[in-house]
């Protein structure tokens, strides 16, 4: 499994602009699935089973873009000014690499700082790509790019850019590989332009017209040094969601999912977050509405460059879905 | 597929018709949720052409030009009605009215503006105090909008009522290659869309949607796509031309778009990422066709783009705006150049569209 997480992570598709990581998708998933399809917006949805007299219509969803920026303006000496795509902060620019997807590379500089306790603002960052003017710069405004940083395997912790939220697709995966029978009939979604605003999610959402909606994304964690207050700690077992900034989870699908893990002897651990927010949000508020939660990766280091995550966790997700689908799916 | 030549012959052309049109449509009053004069205009302009028209539950016209081939691409092109202005919200003494902003707009622009109120369209100022009895500290700050008052004069009182909307009231001017009025954001845009009812190519089912409620959050255009539920979606709107000089002399990196630099297309803003697919469809045109075109700098902002492309399985989306300085404030300034190749534009894409466009997934 660390090698397809590698691959998904080292893959560059930022949020309007999956096909790259949607065709590596595609690849795991079409031998194992019963129908592959792609929406108007770009979503993978592939469905396993159908509904048999005690199955649901259940929709998981990860989303497979990632934060990234845009080019807003090449310069007179061929530097590129640029935008964000999705929850990019300036401190984890600086310094760092980008990829656009046409394959040209460079990294991201700033303006002299005023004061050197002062923060930047994307005003006063831009991306160098070694060109000496704008006719020679290979850049085009609107171009995007991805950030880059190889993959780093400490063991049981993983580091990456974008495990938010390929961590998940690689759970989906794996869950998809592992489900061999199941009453339900059940779609993993990998969705587009969750970055932006839960966009693909919405749309999805619409077409699948689920009765369950489950959705497979990471959330912050409260165990670094000083960090803020946050239960969730990594090697704890998946957290499965109570609420987010955006999204009280169906009660009784939290209920059904810690008893699912408890039954199992899988670790797991509540989460409450404060701010951000989840395809979930998006589910159960499509059509009449849906009962919806998510089963979180604990991740540290969100939207940066290199997200931390405990393997561990990552399994024992897979586990925790494919456990869930082997039973009725009863909501009391 | 009509040749080259062919479509550029067909282009329709922006004379004096349609600036009278453009005229009459900057000059009428229709701030958010009130719309009803534009529509009135829409309607007698459109009627004759069209094979259904519509006005839906919240005041959109949804006008159906019919293909005359089988199975055509459903198109849907949405232009909004509706502009910033003001809204009434309590009447003070002699003829003073307190009011809020409908929509985005800079509140410094406000002071010394004339302006419509109501449906008698009663003309009104909205003052500050003069020079003679300010000092200089309260020059230099702003005067906060809870400030300002629309001034009907002694005796206004009974001429207007809370809940009456205001707009600017600018009159449309041409000057030479420029034009100037207070609504050109979006007026410009159902003036082209106007034109494209009257010229559809035969080969697309037109879908067009004169939307409502765009500038308070693109309320109309989400209840329109729904209604409509087409294949992709176009949308015709005004955007910001900052490309005024810098102050110190340096590069403005800033300028969103120029004028006379052609209809500005959208890669991304920050309701909607395009689809690829609808880019290099209007790419190509403009290229094949050499009608010029810019991009708008990607940033924040938005169209009815934003809440049609979320509608109901998805629908691919672009927008394509004639670039306008000084949005949002009593009077824009826009190009007859940048109108015409944006009209040309469209109509052109119209010309080159079909099924193929749609077959490959988005990438």
């Amino acid at each position: 499994m660390k090698n397809l997480i590698q691959k998904l992570v080292e893959t560059i598709s930022p949020s309007g602009y999956e096909g790259t990581v949607r065709d590596l998708i595609r690849a795991e998933v079409e031998p194992l699935a019963d129908e592959v399809r792609v929406d108007a917006l770009g979503n993978l949805i592939v469905r396993k089973g159908k509904k048999g007299p005690n199955g649901v219509r259940v929709m998981f969803s990860a989303h497979m873009d990632e934060i990234g920026v845009m080019a807003t303006h090449i310069d007179e000496k061929g530097f590129v000014r640029f935008t964000t795509i999705g929850g990019v902060r300036p401190h984890t620019c600086v310094g760092g690499r980008v990829h656009f997807i046409t394959g040209v590379q460079g990294v991201i500089g700033m303006e002299r700082p005023e004061s050197p306790d002062r923060q930047p603002t994307f005003d006063q960052l831009f991306i160098d790509v070694g060109a000496t003017s704008r006719a020679d710069c290979p850049v085009k405004v609107g171009d995007i790019a991805g950030f880059t940083r190889p993959f780093l395997d400490l063991g049981d912790k993983i580091v990456a850019k974008s495990m938010d939220d390929r961590i998940a697709c690689a759970v989906q995966i794996e869950a998809l590989r592992a489900l061999k029978k199941t009453d339900h009939e059940v779609y993993f979604v990998f969705s587009v332009q969750e970055e932006v605003g839960l966009r693909g999610a919405t749309t999805a959402a619409y077409g699948v017209d689920p009765e369950i909606g489950i959705s497979v994304d990471v959330t912050g964690t409260g165990d670094t040094p000083k960090s803020g207050f946050m239960e969730v700690a990594l090697g704890n077992g998946p957290a499965i969601k109570v609420r987010d900034g955006r999204m009280l989870s169906d009660p009784r699908l939290v209920d059904l999912m810690v008893k699912t893990a408890e039954k199992a002897k899988l670790p797991y651990q509540l989460e409450i977050l404060e701010g951000g927010t989840t395809d979930a949000t998006a589910i159960q508020m499509a059509r009449a509405g849906v009962p919806a939660s998510c089963v979180s990766i604990p991740c540290r280091y969100i939207h940066s460059p290199s997200e931390m995550v405990d393997y561990r966790d990552v399994q024992n997700a897979v586990r925790l879905i494919v456990e869930l689908l082997a039973h009725p799916i009863v909501l009391k | 597929m009509a040749s080259n030549d062919e479509i550029r012959a067909q282009i329709p052309q922006i004379g004096p018709d349609q600036i009278a049109l453009l005229e009459r449509l900057s000059n009428a009053v229709g701030v958010s949720g009130e719309e009803n004069e534009v529509r009135a205009i829409v309607l007698e302009a459109v009627k004759p052409f069209a094979d259904e028209v519509k006005v839906d539950a919240l005041g959109n016209v949804l006008v159906t030009r019919k293909a005359k081939t089988a199975n055509p691409v459903r198109v849907m092109i949405a232009a909004h009605m509706d502009e910033i202005g003001f809204m009434l919200i309590n009447k003070d003494e002699g003829g003073l009215f307190s009011f809020e902003k409908i929509g985005g707009i800079d509140v410094r622009q406000l002071v010394g503006k004339t302006v419509l109120v109501g449906k008698k369209r009663v003309p009104g100022v909205i003052g500050a105090r003069p020079i003679h009895f300010t000092t200089p500290e309260e020059r230099r700050n702003l005067i906060p909008m809870d400030q300002l008052r629309i001034d009907l004069g002694p005796g206004g009182a009974d001429l207007a009522r809370v809940g009456d909307r205001a707009t600017f009231a600018t009159r449309f001017k041409q000057a030479g290659p420029s034009l100037m009025g207070k609504a050109l954001d979006d007026r410009l845009g159902v003036a082209t869309l106007i034109e494209l009812v009257k010229h559809a190519p035969e080969h697309v089912e037109l879908l067009a949607a004169f939307t409502v409620q765009e500038e308070i959050g693109l309320r109309g255009a989400r209840v329109a796509a729904y209604a409509f539920n087409p294949d992709l979606a176009v949308v015709i709107d005004s955007t910001p031309a900052n490309d005024l000089p810098v102050w110190d002399g340096s590069e403005n990196a800033r300028y969103n778009t120029r004028l006379d630099a052609g209809p500005s297309i959208y890669v991304a803003d920050g309701a909607t990422l395009s689809d690829p697919r609808l880019l290099r469809w209007l790419f190509e045109t403009g290229d094949a066709l050499g009608i010029p075109y810019q991009l708008r700098q990607p940033g924040g902002g938005g169209t009815d783009a934003g809440a049609i492309h979320r509608v109901r399985g998805g629908v691919p989306s672009v927008s394509i705006s004639v670039p306008g300085r000084y949005a949002h404030t009593a009077i824009g300034l826009a190009r007859l150049s940048d109108w015409q190749n944006t009209l040309a534009l469209v109509f052109a894409a119209l010309m080159r569209l079909d099924d193929r466009l749609l077959a490959d997934e988005r990438r």
